[in-house]
Formats: C-alpha cells, sequence, structure tokens
C-alpha cells in the first residue's frame, strides 16, 4: 500500500499594501486618471533625480531632464506591464533621456581623465584605513552628505552611472546593463571600481577624521 | 583553496553580491581573518554600498516636487483642453457637414425637376446645348419641326437648349428624340425623316455613324 501523498505546505506571501496600494495607482491612472500620476511618482522623486544627476552632473539640467522623463513617463503609461518594477521603469525612463540629453551636449569631452582609462585592469586599493561599521544616522548631518555626492560626484562617468543605477537605484545587474546597453560582465567590473574608488576617497573621512567633532566631544572634556 | 589580497580585491564586490562559489568564499573569510588589510577594504566597501543605498542621500532642490507636479498637471490639462477642443471641432465640422449636404441637396445642381408628366422618361447623355422646341402646355421637348409637337392655335414653339428645357420638367420626345432615353441607349435610331434637323443644329452631336 503506497503511502498518502504529504499535502503541500505552501506559504502565500502576504501582499506589501504599498505594493498594492501603487498597482491600483497605475491601474486607474493608465485608465484615464491621469491627475493620480504625481502620487505614483512621489516615492520615487529622489531617485529619479538622482539617476539624472548622476549622468548630467548640472542640477537644473537633471531637474530638467527629470520632468521631461516624468512626462514622457506619463504619456506612455499604457506601456507599463507589471512583470516590471514601477521603480525600475521610471529609473530607465529617467537614464535614457539624461543619455539622450548628454549626447546632444556633447559633454562626454569634459568628462575625467579617469573615464578613459581601461576598466579591465584591476585596481589596488590606495588607502587600508580601518573603516567600522558607521550608523546611517551620519547622513542626518548635511556635510557627510554633500562629501558622499560630490565623492560620487568625481568618478567618471562610466562608473558614477553603473554605481547610481545598482547601489542608489537599486537595479538588478541584468537591468542596470540593459538600462547602459552594456553587457553584465561591464557592469560588474565597473561597480566593482566604483565601490572601491569611493572607499578610497571616503574611508579617511568616514573613518575618523570628519567625526572629529562629534557632538558628544564639543566643549569642554568633563574630566 | 588560498586566495592573495589581490584576489581578494577582484572580487570583494561580487562577495557583497553574495555572487561567488563556495569555495572562494571559504577561502577569502580565511584570507580576511588574517588580513587586516583586505578586512578594512571589506569594511569599507560594505559601508559604501549601505550608506549610498539610502534614499536619505541625495536631497531634492527646494520646489522640485511643486515645479514637477505643476509641469504634470499642465499636461494633464492640455490634454483635456485638447481632447474638449477635438471633440468640440468634430461636433462643429458634423454640423456643417450635414448642413451644407442638406443646402447642396436642396440646391438646383442636384435637385430633380419635377418631371411635367408622370409617364416620362428621363433623358440620357443628350447635349446640354442642343436647341430644342417647347410648347407651354406641353410635357416634351422636341427638335424644332417634329410632328409632334403641340402647341395651342397660333402659338410659336419657344426655342431653349436641352437643359433649360430639363431643368423646367420637360422630358425628350420619344419620336424625335428617341436616341436620348435611357431605354434606346443600347440601340439609338432617329426617326425617319428627322435626321436634317440634327445636321442644322450641330453636326458634332450626331451619334456616330448616323
Amino acid at each position: 500500500m503506497g503511502s498518502m501523498p504529504e499535502r503541500l505546505n505552501i506559504k502565500v506571501k502576504p501582499a506589501d499594501p504599498m505594493e498594492v496600494r501603487e498597482q491600483d495607482l497605475i491601474r486607474r491612472v493608465q485608465a484615464g486618471e491621469k491627475e493620480l500620476f504625481y502620487q505614483l511618482v512621489k516615492p520615487y522623486e529622489r531617485r529619479i533625480y538622482a539617476a539624472a544627476l548622476a549622468v548630467l552632473r548640472n542640477e537644473a539640467e537633471a531637474e530638467d531632464a527629470a520632468q521631461e522623463a516624468m512626462l514622457k513617463a506619463l504619456t506612455h503609461i499604457r506601456q507599463f506591464r507589471a512583470e516590471a518594477r514601477f521603480s525600475t521603469w521610471l529609473t530607465q525612463i529617467t537614464v535614457n533621456e539624461a543619455l539622450m540629453r548628454r549626447r546632444k551636449a556633447h559633454s562626454e569631452i569634459m568628462e575625467p581623465i579617469g573615464e578613459r582609462q581601461e576598466e579591465d585592469g584591476t585596481y589596488t586599493p590606495r588607502d587600508f584605513a580601518d573603516w567600522r561599521e558607521i550608523p546611517s544616522e551620519v547622513l542626518e548631518r548635511k556635510e557627510i552628505r554633500q562629501k558622499l555626492a560630490s565623492a560620487v560626484a568625481g568618478l567618471a562617468a562610466k562608473y558614477r552611472e553603473v554605481f547610481m543605477l545598482r547601489d542608489v537605484q537599486h537595479l538588478s545587474i541584468e537591468e542596470t546593463a540593459e538600462t547602459l546597453g552594456i553587457t553584465q560582465a561591464s557592469v560588474k567590473t565597473r561597480l566593482l571600481r566604483a565601490r572601491l574608488m569611493l572607499r578610497d576617497m571616503l574611508a579617511p573621512g568616514l573613518g575618523g577624521s570628519w567625526f572629529g567633532r562629534l557632538p558628544f566631544e564639543k566643549g569642554n572634556k568633563p574630566w | 583553496m588560498v586566495v592573495n589580497c589581490e584576489h581578494v580585491w577582484t572580487e570583494i564586490s561580487n562577495y557583497l553580491e553574495n555572487e561567488v562559489d563556495s569555495a572562494t568564499r571559504a577561502a577569502m573569510e580565511a584570507h580576511f581573518k588574517e588580513c587586516k588589510h583586505c578586512t578594512a577594504v571589506l569594511d569599507g566597501t560594505r559601508n559604501v554600498v549601505q550608506l549610498y543605498g539610502d534614499d536619505r542621500l541625495f536631497e531634492l532642490p527646494a520646489g522640485f516636487s511643486q515645479r514637477l507636479q505643476r509641469r504634470l498637471a499642465q499636461q494633464s490639462s492640455s490634454w483635456l483642453y485638447g481632447t474638449a477642443r477635438s471633440f468640440w471641432m468634430l461636433a462643429v465640422a458634423a454640423v456643417a457637414l450635414l448642413a451644407g449636404g442638406v443646402a447642396l441637396g436642396n440646391s438646383a445642381v442636384f435637385k430633380q425637376p419635377e418631371l411635367r408628366s408622370e409617364h416620362a422618361k428621363p433623358s440620357h447623355k443628350i447635349p446640354a446645348s442642343l436647341m430644342v422646341a417647347v410648347s407651354t402646355e406641353g410635357k416634351l421637348f422636341h427638335v424644332p419641326n417634329c410632328k409632334y409637337l403641340h402647341r395651342r392655335d397660333g402659338e410659336s414653339p419657344e426655342l431653349i437648349t436641352a437643359s433649360e428645357a430639363m431643368k423646367e420638367g420637360y422630358t425628350p420626345c420619344t419620336r424625335c428624340l428617341h436616341q436620348y432615353l435611357r431605354s434606346s441607349v443600347e440601340c439609338p435610331r432617329v426617326q425617319p425623316g428627322y435626321e436634317f434637323a440634327f445636321r442644322m443644329w450641330d453636326d458634332n452631336l450626331l451619334p456616330p455613324g448616323f
């Protein structure tokens, strides 16, 4: 006598209320309620702006490109398919818009020398300063945010774009490659170099010197 | 498997992405326990990924949201305005076409004249400038000397063009203008004795072989 088949115990992942709301909004905008579109993009405003800024490196141009990209997204909202994340779709439209503007402006010639460097050579870290895990509260400090932003702005375009899409926009390696029209192997190589270069730029400061005057260290010491 | 520092640096990104095989991972972890430099690089790279992945890092320029909202609203309203304008333009165009169609339909160009005879047969391809004879009370138009042209005593036939005669509701005489009746198109014929009438007005209008 054969044993009874075990009953499958499938746990259905509960739907994220935010995702459900987003999908509902997408359906309504696609059905014609265009005025709801801003509610859809509002959670991603920073990412969209950051993606445009990563390509164009100019605040005014980045804002205009981000706005234009959102208008295009609104125009083509019916083409969005649920198999992709909405945020990824917005990011890809924004990066395409920004890349198109940069090509028109021929601004590649203004890129740092590092842009033309070969990317297959190994990268040797310049600094081995100990940089232990730091609390995310440091991002509340404006000067820290500015230093991080200027560090990434100092990267050559090909590293900056890959880093922004993968580590800031959280696109997958595949999505990043597709958006930029490069191979996944190139994405991985550029990502490695971008991360190591940023670490080199930030480790000495974030590892200690920028925190020389933390709040608890200010004023006269009680001892 | 043993890895050196250079190997670790090339794989450190994949290590953080969890994209190295188990043997390499084990070898790298063993290396980190002994190499402070590579541990510092690992910690620092992880910090970079963590810090830049935070949404708070990039601040929006002041007024960015308001400007974006305004532009999206302008686009939506221009669509609405465009749709409404297109609708009204279509509606106006439809009314104009309808009115024009009615006016044209009522115009003399398209209006079929009321025939004087209920039994008359409409003419077919009759030359518009052909001079024909009509009488006041008659229903047909004829070649001028047709013997079937009825008129009151003392009344002389009026000579008008065929097109004028048709506008007034006259129809071709079934005898002298038989070839211009629709039923005789395939077999035109002229009553004997009336051939001269056609020659008299316009030789060019005669049917081929006449």
